[in-house]
């Protein structure tokens, strides 16, 4: 992935709970994510990944607690300066990136057409350059133009993974990203995300069972029933973690 | 600034996606030239009765057929999330709601002005010394059905029954526009045509209300 300048930025889960009427979705879920931590998310279906990782991207309100994202924070010593904590409020200078388990590009335009419109909303200088750079390191160059609706799964994923990486986020949500890769698009994605991760940039993943792409996470955590029930940075643990039955 | 340049790349896409499937535009032109033909050769009208019914007979056709082209305004954003897509990229969420109820308008208005010679050559009345005018109310009339239309398509998007959500929301609270409009018509195609600027106001003022209302409230609409 190009490298560029970014903020380094974590992620402050305070008592978060989420509530689908009388439905527990997250139940006072506190986590404190430091800048350029990698962590994997674990659970089974409905355990809470999702929501957490939504919450987390500002698309969901939480139904208490906050979210806050601290410009830096490095293990004990977390500097507040520049901390914004709000329930839906974009975090100043700290770009989000949000790969979802849908697509969340247009199946009616082409590829291009796709990052060059949300890079000119997100402000980004010079969209054309962007998205025809983008667009070559997901492997997607020679079809550009064509519209994402001829597109495979795995393609569509990959076209998902640039549109999140247009604004160079200093903080990356990814839900399932490898869902429809083939086995070299999970390599090229476990690549792209060391370099990320080697970068400094925060990265929040949910996963399902250990694979490549679960072997950058620095700190794993297991969500079950919408409570943080593992939480560790030991490589053994970690592992554990990841394959628990139902992950 | 943010606002506008958010809101015209979007409208950008309403209106490439349209013009690349034409899926809104044929229903509501296909829908509207069905309402007209029928209702024409079924009463088969004279000048002084096309000048009564006939303005009442076309509002209602053109509100029926926005409600087809409202429902899959926000309900296509739902195929890929890509409304998810939208709202972490713009500034401001109200420029997805302006560029949305921009591309309906002028969805809307297109459709009638293609719509307006038919219904001029079925029922026999002057529209063309008038055309100007007309296009003002079809305007103002259109802009009053896809302020509280794409308002409405946000929230049944959401819901279940969305489909027959929309019409149940929209209808009652369109009711003041369909006979301000009506009566605006109806002054234009008498036969001493006069604009009527009571109503012309009362559209204005209809749209100006609901315009705030959504820049106020259209984020909460939005959320999950």
């Amino acid at each position: 992935m190009t490298a560029s300048a970014f903020i380094p930025t974590g992620i402050r889960f305070e008592k978060i709970e989420k509530r689908y009427g009388g439905l527990y979705a997250l139940r006072r879920v506190s986590l404190d994510v430091a800048a350029g931590e990698c962590v994997a998310f674990a659970g089974r279906n409905g355990s809470g990944k999702t929501t957490l990782l939504r919450i987390a991207a500002q698309l969901v309100r939480p139904s208490a607690g906050s979210v806050s994202f601290p410009a830096t924070m490095d293990g004990d010593h977390q500097q507040e300066d520049g901390d914004i904590k709000s329930p839906l409020q974009r975090p100043a200078g700290a770009a989000l990136g949000f790969v979802a388990h849908a697509t969340m590009v247009y199946d009616e335009l082409t590829a291009e057409e796709n990052l060059v419109m949300f890079a000119r909303l997100q402000g980004t200088a010079e969209p054309g350059v962007r998205a025809a750079r983008l667009l070559e390191e997901v492997g997607l160059s020679e079809r550009r133009h064509s519209m994402v609706r001829t597109f495979s799964r795995g393609m569509r994923q990959r076209v998902a993974i640039a549109r999140a990486l247009l604004n160079d986020p200093s903080v990356l949500l990814l839900d399932e990203p490898a869902t429809g890769l083939d086995p070299e698009g999970i390599s090229w994605l476990a690549n792209a995300l060391r370099q990320m991760r080697d970068a400094g940039r925060t990265i929040l993943m949910s996963l399902h069972g250990e694979s490549e792409i679960s072997a950058l996470a620095t700190r794993a955590v297991r969500l079950d029933a919408g409570s943080v029930v593992a939480d560790t940075r030991a490589g053994s643990e970690m592992h554990a973690i990841l394959t628990f039955a139902g992950a | 600034m943010a606002l506008f340049a958010n809101t015209t790349v979007l409208l950008g896409k309403e209106l490439r996606t349209e013009f690349r499937s034409r899926e809104l535009l044929t229903t509501t032109v296909v829908f509207i030239l069905v309402i007209v033909v029928l209702f024409s050769f079924t009463f088969d009208p004279s000048v002084g009765e096309s000048r009564r019914f006939g303005p009442g007979l076309l509002w209602l056709s053109f509100l029926f057929a926005a409600s087809l082209m409202l429902q899959p305004c926000f309900l296509r954003e739902q195929n890929n999330d890509t409304l998810s897509a939208l709202r972490l990229s713009v500034v401001d969420p109200f420029s997805i709601f302006l560029a949305k109820l921009s591309a309906n308008t002028l969805f809307l208005l297109l459709t009638e002005v293609l719509m307006l010679p038919i219904f001029a050559i079925l029922y026999n009345v002057h529209i063309f010394a008038v055309f100007p005018q007309l296009v003002l109310v079809l305007f103002l009339g259109s802009l009053g059905v896809a302020i509280p239309g794409t308002a409405f398509s946000a929230i049944s998007a959401q819901a279940r029954m969305r489909e027959l959500m929309l019409p149940l929301l929209l209808l009652p609270l369109l009711t003041p526009v369909l006979i301000a409009s009506t009566e605006a018509t109806s002054g234009l195609l008498a036969e001493n045509p006069a604009l009527r600027i009571d109503w012309l106001g009362f559209l204005a003022g209809f749209d100006i209300v609901f315009l705030t209302a959504l820049w106020l409230f259209g984020e909460y609409l939005l959320e999950e």
